[in-house]
């Protein structure tokens, strides 16, 4: 065990360097992008000498390096700058959003999960079968149709004319009082007080955008479950089991799928990323408060300070979902463990 | 107890139905040891398949009756099917390593199994496994229920794959090759185990192999199989001194044996004169001290230890020993694959040892020192055709473009007997042999001096065995190559090796002449290797071919 712990350790200290080459692309990136954000703080009425008023304020009149070594001064204190477009630290912002994005895409990748994996497994029973090909027509129509088509589509089904779902308008309906902030999200906060009528409200809420992303996402989770358990049906201890009796049920989700789930996680820590990063189409369908949208106003807006932070914590939370990655990998698989020690 | 009527086997595929077995009528007794001996291919396997009915997907039993102790096993509804399988008929399988589920504990496995035959409960699940791993003389089994099959040597993964078949106390047990990839030795012990078990639990045995010496060692009847279909049927006395029919007759010939010469394995109308290879007596490899060290997890491991031996040019010399006793590490190091920790290779002259690994690729002897591999199949690049596999090491290597490198590629194919219209295809088209002779075809393209075989036939079916080790001695007679042959097949080496090292643990324990070595063995090891090969009952006839042709 403690053998384990070490290598966890390890893994940590590997992903260091990545987090300062983070810090320095994502500085140099944002004074690269052409803007400047002092001429978009001072509004249209301003007049030259207002402008540079601002930019001493901002500190965006000393160099680059001087620059550098202030923001990465804040960032060891843990202040990740004001946002000027919030005027909001930008710590709060995130601290804000970031729960938003991530129930939403989690959410997502469960209700994904949920239906892809035996859809995968249903398709790799019966090659070629009707089951087969049906599996890949839905998984195929899911990812070929852009987010945004779904999401209103969702709506007006949903919305429009049945009247099933709520307006697409942010996290929760107004008449609800927000849950106490422990997690960020929702769903667990109202559980945890008992408040069960918010719990559903967020639920309604989450309902339709987490279904749309749900959607796109299905496709590389249900492809690779059914390659991956063709390869370890096949194989020879799949027919030890057969021989020995053991149920269907037993020989597919005892042996093949545990044996099936690695090439699962990676596709699925992949699928996460690209998520989580490109979910702001149902953000701005939905109206939903995520970090994606708060990203693209804050780089429209040229907010250095936003657009860093934002870059910051998506590398700080790749780390971290590699890490996670990693060690299931050595639950799911005990060679792997043995040769990290 | 068990009886097959006129079974037939069909299986679907793309190319329209094939009838992978046809009109199989065996009856079983109990108690008894049944063998069925064929060559790949001849549905041996899938016959036992199909009357466990697990075949592969496709396969469907198309005519016959399969009768088990009164029930009839081609029209159970398959609820009953799973109870039979395991609890009445069990089946073990070679290459156990792969048989089991790499990622759960062996003991797990075994317990799945009580389990699920409701042979044990939650409670005592564990206490019978460990005993069923007992059963099988696993040392120390509270231990090596907690192990992973990857921990485990392949001899105790068959153990384990036994344990499991046997935990529920089966009144059959089929084994289907159950001995490829083992050790010789170890081939030995776990058919002993096998023998023990069934006579302690008067069980019934079906061995499925390909080793007629195998069959005729531990079985009380044989049947031969081919092309899917039954040939001939006895016990091994009978089949052996008086087989009726010519494909039993050939198989017995092609299988290596005392006293006969790589010519008599052949066919009688395709055999050719030996012809003898010259040796000009120099000295053409001089490996003095020889050591390679690993780092292991544990401290340094010696794979070799100090090996020394001269090898005359023209002769062929024999590296025998177990699995891990350091033949491969020593081979890998003499084609200079790999770098020796301390001492000296001496090749014509000229120090290999201390040329880097990574720099003898381009070294001018890179052509001198050539191999054929263990495994045709995984050797060769499945994207390459047979032509551009032959030609790899002529254009690296001899630069040859054009029709210069087509005339070579097509004087080599000609010399190891590949039929020029194979020569584009890809080797999943090809056969075992016929990969096997393009294998050969490249490790000579550029005429080497000295050739390292590593177990080149072992997986290959008796009859082309015989076919390829006949080629490999014309072509060193005909080439004038120095030959260093890796096998644990003594019967293989007796008939195509001059002079024989045996290994044990880095070590050479014993050397000399072949003939010299397996008449006297010296060694307990080289004895129990001897010993340990499977023989044809002595009533064998000398020659079954000049028979026939009488």
């Amino acid at each position: 065990m403690s053998g384990r712990l070490k290598s966890i350790g390890l893994r940590v200290l590997q992903a260091v360097p990545v987090v300062i080459g983070v810090v320095v692309v994502s500085f140099v990136l944002t004074r690269a992008l052409p803007g400047d954000p002092a001429v978009y703080f001072a509004g249209a009425a301003a007049d030259e000498q207002s402008i540079q008023q601002i930019r001493e304020a901002l500190g965006l009149d000393k160099s680059l390096l001087q620059q550098f070594l202030i923001y990465v001064g804040d960032l060891l204190h843990g202040d990740f700058g004001q946002s000027i477009m919030t005027g909001q630290p930008v710590a709060d912002d995130l601290i804000r959003k970031l729960p938003a994005s991530l129930e939403l895409t989690l959410l997502a990748l469960c209700m994904s999960c949920g239906l892809a994996v035996p859809l995968g497994i249903m398709a790799a029973r019966n090659p070629g079968s009707l089951q087969d090909h049906l599996c890949r027509m839905v998984v195929t129509a899911g990812v070929s149709l852009p987010t945004f088509f779904t999401g209103v589509l969702l709506i007006y089904v949903f919305y429009y004319l049945l009247g099933w779902a709520p307006s697409p308008l942010g996290r929760l309906d107004f008449i609800y009082i927000e849950p106490d902030t422990v997690t960020g999200f929702y769903l667990i906060d109202s559980a945890i007080i008992g408040d069960w009528e918010v719990f559903f409200g967020a639920l309604k809420q989450l309902a339709l955008p987490a279904i749309t992303l749900a959607l796109f996402t299905m496709a590389p989770i249900a492809r690779m479950t059914r390659a991956a358990m063709l390869s370890v049906l096949s194989s020879d201890f799949i027919r030890t089991a057969r021989a020995a009796g053991l149920t269907e049920r037993k020989v597919l989700y005892g042996y093949a799928l545990r044996n099936a789930l690695l090439p699962v996680v990676t596709t699925l820590g992949m699928v996460f990323s690209f998520t989580l990063g490109a979910n702001v189409l149902v953000e701005k369908v939905f109206a939903w408060p995520g970090i994606g949208s708060y990203a693209v106003e804050a780089l429209v807006a040229s907010d250095y300070a936003a657009v860093q932070g934002f870059v910051l914590s998506m590398a700080l939370l790749f780390v971290a979902l590699n890490l996670i990655i990693d060690i299931s990998y050595s639950l799911i698989d005990p060679r792997i463990g043995f040769e990290a020690r | 107890m068990l009886e097959l009527r006129n079974l037939g086997v069909t299986f679907q595929t793309r190319k329209g139905p094939v009838e992978a077995v046809r009109d199989v009528s065996l009856k079983l007794a109990k108690g008894e040891s049944l063998g069925i001996v064929g060559e790949s291919g001849s549905g041996k396997s899938v016959t036992s398949y199909a009357l466990m009915r697990i075949l592969d997907r496709g396969g469907s039993i198309t005519a016959g009756d399969v009768t088990y102790s009164g029930i009839d096993l081609r029209r159970a509804a398959e609820r009953d099917m799973l109870d039979v399988r395991g609890r009445e008929i069990s089946m073990i399988f070679q290459n156990p390593r792969a048989a089991l589920n790499p990622i759960r504990k062996v003991g797990a496995q075994i317990e799945d199994v009580l389990r699920r035959h409701a042979q044990a409960t939650r409670y005592d699940a564990r206490a019978k496994a460990i005993a069923a791993l007992e059963a099988v003389r696993i040392r120390d089994a509270e231990a090596r229920y907690e192990a992973y099959p990857f921990e485990l040597s392949g001899g105790m993964c068959q153990r384990v794959v036994i344990a499991i078949a046997l935990a529920c106390d089966p009144r059959l047990l089929i084994a289907d090759e159950p001995t490829t990839g083992l050790d010789i030795t170890t081939q030995k012990t776990v058919m002993d185990l096998i023998r023990e078990l069934s006579a302690e639990r008067q069980m019934s045995t079906i061995t499925i192999t390909h080793d007629l010496g195998l069959a005729a060692e531990y079985c009380d009847r044989i049947v031969v199989m081919k092309d899917g279909a039954l040939v001939e049927e006895g016990t091994p006395e009978a089949l052996f001194s008086n087989a009726r029919h010519p494909y039993t007759r050939k198989l017995i010939a092609a299988t290596p044996r005392l006293n006969a010469s790589i010519r008599e394995l052949l066919p009688a109308d395709t055999r050719t004169p030996y012809r003898p290879s010259r040796s000009d007596g120099e000295t053409l490899l001089k490996v003095r001290d020889l050591v390679k060290t690993f780092q292991g997890k544990s401290g340094p491991v010696q794979a070799v230890k100090g090996v020394s031996f001269d090898l005359t040019q023209g002769t062929s010399l024999a590296l025998v020993g177990e699995s891990g006793c350091g033949k491969s590490t020593l081979s890998s190091m003499l084609t200079r694959l790999l770098d020796p920790t301390l001492g000296q290779i001496e090749f014509d002259g000229e120090d290999l040892g201390a040329v880097p690994a990574r720099n003898f690729a381009r070294h001018p002897r890179r052509r001198d020192i050539q191999m054929v591999f263990q495994d045709a199949t995984d050797s060769l690049n499945p994207r390459f055709t047979a032509a551009q596999s032959i030609a790899a090491p002529l254009r690296k290597i001899a630069k040859l473009r054009g029709t210069a490198l087509k005339n070579r590629v097509a004087e080599l194919a000609d010399q190891v007997g590949l039929p020029q219209s194979l020569l584009h295809r890809f080797p999943h088209q090809l056969s075992g042999g016929q990969k096997a002779r393009v294998g050969i075809a490249r490790a000579i393209a550029l005429n080497p001096k000295l050739l390292i075989l590593d177990e080149p036939t072992a997986a290959l079916d008796v009859s082309i065995q015989a076919v390829v080790l006949n080629l490999l001695a014309d072509l060193r007679a005909d080439l004038g190559m120095t030959y260093i042959f890796v096998s644990h097949d003594l019967q293989v080496v007796r008939m195509l090796c001059d002079q024989v090292l045996v290994m044990q643990a880095g070590e050479i324990v014993e050397r000399g002449a072949t003939a010299h070595v397996m008449d006297a063995p010296q060694h307990p090891l080289t004895r129990s290797l001897i010993e340990a090969t499977p023989k044809l009952p002595s009533t064998a006839f000398e020659d079954p071919i000049k028979e026939v042709a009488e």
